[in-house]
């Protein structure tokens, strides 16, 4: 199947500052209680969007400026603990994009990139000329360039860095690897009769 | 060239390279659950698949399982409808479930090894962050998403990067007192949770030969807690006396040839290793966390840092963040902290050895009063094995509710959740915002035996005092 190469994304950011920003924090684990993830979008970082009573509190996602944002913002081990896809998933369906953050944890950026969404990493300094950017002018237009692995934003540019594999699968359509992992079949056969285990 | 099991398992799982430059690796046995699985069946139906090779996958239900209601419908229309989903989508696409009629279910890290599945040299895959479980026995197992859970149904492969290897290496005798719950819980404080991002360790050591396997499972479940995905131990004789006798374990001839193909995944001596870090056991003491993650943990001794102790500004932030969140002064004892909640169970520290040492210190002793303790085994047969030897008897005459198998309060995806900012003594693995079914609620990982104490007391208590161990 044909998949949109994915050599950049512009839109306007929000920034979620913050390290260590878990899995459960990005989607508790009551809303997994779904057989699709359709609807996972309205409880991004539900728990930090809400009080305990479930009355809304401020959260920068919520704040009118950044309505239609498309451009995530956050720290250092982005997306670390459970393996979830219901966190990117919840993300993508928020109208999310793409992630800039200093780096992320390894499943999660696993996940991302087979939705499409790249996560890409930047130093906590260009992170935050970018967030300042957006915080002045929250109209700012951020673009994420695959190709030249930079940032754009007004009128300045940053350095971002992201693991070449996700890099290519992305920049090349092929980000979603089930077709090629299909085509590879009569190939998977021959392991597998090697191995004792496999045997039906 | 000398290799280690990380190197000669993925070697003998590589299929082809693709052309983004990662592997398609083979997944010889594939695990699932009710939670990360259905949207993957959605996806195969859409693209019109089968799943490849249906005798590779095993499923089972824990996530959304109530521990206190046995018949079904559930009270809960939404863990009904998983449950449903999950019995649906194994009898379509022809793969065994081990369904609560069975009496194999249990938490999915825990029926693999019971039931034999989880083997050495082998690759395993399952939509679970703690899969790395698996890897007491050698085998790499790696928690995945559910698009990777399509994958590994549609063709029993996936598209992966190599990993490298940071060998773990703990020597010398555990001190009175201190368990694998501990020995973990003491890596993850010195890596930090991201220490181990791009790595599969390699648990080693003469600690870890003296382990039983469900110590090394304890150990290789949090893993991912410190950023390793994969987590392993070497196999031994340890590993096949275990696994000798069980129902998807080799049988007759088969089984001598299955342990020398076994041994022969052992790393070699000279393997190349990315890292290598050494702990001394004696320096192992009994740990809790203070914080909201699960590297943020001092020994029982210690104090709760202050922002003033911080060594970075990053590390500051994260500290005034938990101490908020946790309600606990700065610099003060962690021990004589009150707690309300005791739980016992999960897949770091359900299983029989667990509520064995529990029971051996508990018995004769009362739950605090104001206290509630819940037991939660971590299978079906882990339960029965608890029953036959009369610890489900000891811990309810200890005052714990004794319960059903499932995932439990670990998560709280099912009845068993905290109530308002309540703290909760947990054997479990993960101490984040709102981890155990509330908002506000507080989690404070330890082992077993440490839970037993606090409960015992009604606040954060060293074991060795309260149960006299020296």
């Amino acid at each position: 199947m044909a998949l949109a190469k994915i050599t950049s994304v512009t839109g306007r950011a929000v920034n979620v500052p913050g390290n260590d920003i878990d899995t459960d924090r990005i989607i508790p684990a009551r809303f997994m209680k779904c057989v699709t993830f359709d609807g996972l979008g309205e409880f991004l970082f539900f728990d930090v969007r809400h009080d305990p009573q479930g009355n809304k509190i401020e959260h920068p996602i919520d704040k009118p400026e950044h309505k239609g944002a498309t451009i995530l913002l956050s720290g250092a081990n982005f997306g670390c603990g459970s393996s979830r896809e219901h966190a990117p998933q919840a993300i993508a369906k928020a109208g999310f994009k793409a992630v800039i953050a200093e780096n992320f944890a390894e499943i999660f950026f696993g996940n991302s990139t087979t939705l499409g969404m790249p996560c890409v990493t930047a130093g906590r300094e260009d992170i935050a000329k970018i967030a300042a950017a957006v915080e002045a002018n929250p109209q700012t237009e951020v673009t994420i360039d695959l190709e030249k692995l930079e940032a754009r934003f007004a009128g300045q540019s940053v350095k971002i860095a992201q693991r070449e594999s996700a890099r290519d699968a992305l920049v090349n359509g092929r980000w979603d690897a089930i077709g090629e992992l299909i085509d590879g079949l009569p190939d998977v056969r021959s392991t597998a009769a090697k191995l004792p285990y496999m045997a039906a | 060239m000398a290799k280690s099991l990380f190197q000669k398992v993925w070697d003998a799982h590589s299929v082809r390279k693709l052309a983004n430059g990662q592997t398609q690796l083979l997944i010889g046995t594939h695990l699932i659950h009710e939670v990360t699985s259905p949207q993957a069946f959605g996806m195969l139906r859409d693209l019109g698949l089968k799943v490849a090779f249906p005798h590779r996958t095993f499923a089972t239900v824990d996530h959304i399982i109530p521990t206190n209601e046995l018949v079904e419908p559930y009270a809960d229309s939404l863990a009904q409808a998983m449950m449903d989903e999950i019995r649906k989508n194994c009898a379509e696409f022809g793969v065994t479930f081990f369904d609560r009629a069975s009496g194999k279910q249990g938490i999915v890290h825990i029926v693999g090894p019971e039931q034999g599945i989880t083997q050495p040299g082998t690759t395993i895959a399952c939509g679970d962050s703690h899969t790395s479980t698996h890897g007491a026995f050698g085998a790499i197992a790696f928690g995945i998403g559910t698009s990777q859970v399509r994958d590994v149904l549609a063709t029993q492969t996936m598209a992966l990067g190599a990993l490298k290897v940071r060998r773990i290496e703990v020597n010398g005798k555990l001190r009175a007192g201190v368990y694998a719950k501990d020995v973990i819980l003491h890596i993850i404080r010195l890596t930090g949770v991201n220490g181990g991002t791009g790595f599969a360790y390699e648990y080693a050591g003469t600690t870890f030969d003296a382990f039983t396997m469900e110590e090394r499972m304890t150990v290789c479940n949090m893993s991912i807690e410190g950023g390793a995905r994969v987590g392993y131990v070497n196999p031994d004789e340890t590993t096949f006396a275990y696994l000798k006798g069980r129902p998807y374990s080799p049988k007759g001839s088969e089984w001598d040839a299955a342990v020398e193909r076994w041994k022969s995944y052992a790393s070699d001596k000279g393997a190349h290793y990315d890292d290598v870090m050494i702990i001394d056991a004696a320096d192992i003491a009994p740990s809790v966390t203070w914080g909201i993650n699960p590297g943020q943990g001092i020994s029982i001794t210690e104090n709760v840092p202050s922002p003033e102790t911080a060594t970075s500004a990053d590390d500051k932030a994260g500290i005034i963040e938990a101490l908020e969140y946790m309600k606990l002064p700065a610099g003060k004892p962690i021990k004589g902290t009150k707690i309300n909640v005791a739980f016992l169970g999960s897949c770091t520290n359900g299983r029989l050895s667990d509520f064995q040492e529990v029971a051996k210190y508990i018995q004769g002793r009362k739950v605090a009063a104001g206290v509630k303790a819940i037991a939660v085994p971590g299978s079906q047969i882990v339960a029965l094995q608890c029953e036959k030897l009369g610890l489900d008897k000891i811990l309810v005459e200890a005052g714990f509710e004794w319960r059903a198998a499932g995932c439990s309060m670990c998560l709280a995806m099912n009845p068993d959740k905290l109530i308002g900012d309540q703290l909760c003594a947990s054997s479990s693995n993960r101490n984040f915002k709102g981890r155990q079914g509330s908002i506000t609620g507080r989690t404070i990982l330890m082992s077993p035996v440490m839970v037993a104490a606090a409960a015992v007391t009604g606040e954060v208590s060293d074991a060795r005092e309260v149960f006299s161990v020296n």
